[in-house]
């Protein structure tokens, strides 16, 4: 990847108060760090809530990838008021779904279980981005 | 007004996602809720107050609150002001870290012993500054969330 390709900007649930949107959280950072570093990187929510420029800037006109904790989607709707071209959703709410035997705790500390949905939803997640950014595994 | 739960504090915390006192803050906020002042606090949803979350701004606009944020930003402090009524008390990790020896905290995904101690002082800042408004007269701040 060049110097100049930028990286396809994630939002995350802030998870203050729910295991859902820490598995969001937790699910931003190993996609960012873990499985997609080149193709993508956190922008935080709270800047953008904030309408922070540089977060800004990061954001307006380009794809991003939403990934929330529960139905109000702060996440996608803190992308779309920075002017977001599109926002790609990734609930873990529906991922949860598709796991029925987890059981997700635990907020600052996720349990075990809480850890494998993250990582359900960051595999999720990447195929966003590689959906976004299709050259970007081989740049 | 709404209908309430008495004599409890907000706490919004910023969560910032790209820095490590990010992190401090919702891990102490998350401190003070369970463990430190869990009858006399409530946490707020920061980007709730962006996605509409009613509840979230009646709150701050009736009930104390205090803002917990990772840096001089201020994400918490100024979005709470700005979709509700001004924080009561504002605590920011990078002022908590300078009384502290100077060294690496960890990353916003995993802090490290030292990040994880700064938690536990800011938590125990937030829970001082708990009891002061839990002893503050309320009617000061009910009229001034009424202002708005």
């Amino acid at each position: 990847m060049s110097a100049e390709r930028k990286r396809v900007p994630v939002a995350a649930c802030s998870g203050i108060g729910k295991s859902l949107g820490a598995a969001a959280r937790e699910a931003a950072f190993l996609l960012t760090e873990d499985l997609r570093p080149e193709q993508a990187r956190v922008v935080a929510l709270g800047l953008l809530v904030m309408g922070d420029e540089e977060a800004g800037r990061e954001v307006a006109g380009r794809e991003a990838v939403a990934i929330d904790g529960c139905r109000l989607e702060c996440a996608a709707k803190g992308l779309a008021s920075a002017g977001a071209a599109k926002v790609r959703k990734i609930a873990v709410f529906d991922v949860v779904r598709r796991h029925r035997g987890l059981k997700p705790d635990g907020v600052c500390d996720l349990n075990e279980d809480g850890l494998k949905l993250a990582r359900a939803t960051a595999e999720e997640a990447a195929k966003a981005i590689d959906e976004i950014d299709p050259e970007g595994r081989h740049a | 007004m709404p209908d309430l739960p008495k004599k409890k504090v907000g706490l919004i915390s910023c969560s910032g996602e790209e820095l490590p006192e990010g992190t401090v803050t919702r891990r102490a906020v998350r401190k003070v809720l369970e463990t430190l002042r869990p009858d006399e606090t409530v946490t707020l949803c920061l980007p709730l107050f962006l996605a509409g979350g009613e509840g979230e701004r009646a709150f701050a606009r009736y009930y104390p609150t205090i803002a917990v944020d990772g840096c001089d930003k201020r994400c918490a402090a100024r979005a709470t002001e700005k979709y509700s009524a001004p924080p009561v008390a504002s605590i920011v990790v990078t002022e908590v870290a300078k009384g502290c020896p100077k060294e690496a905290i960890g990353t916003a995904r995993r802090l490290n012993a030292r990040g994880l101690a700064l938690a536990e002082e800011t938590a125990a800042k937030i829970a001082d500054e708990v009891d002061r408004q839990l002893k503050a007269p309320r009617r000061g701040r009910t009229e001034a969330g009424r202002k708005r």
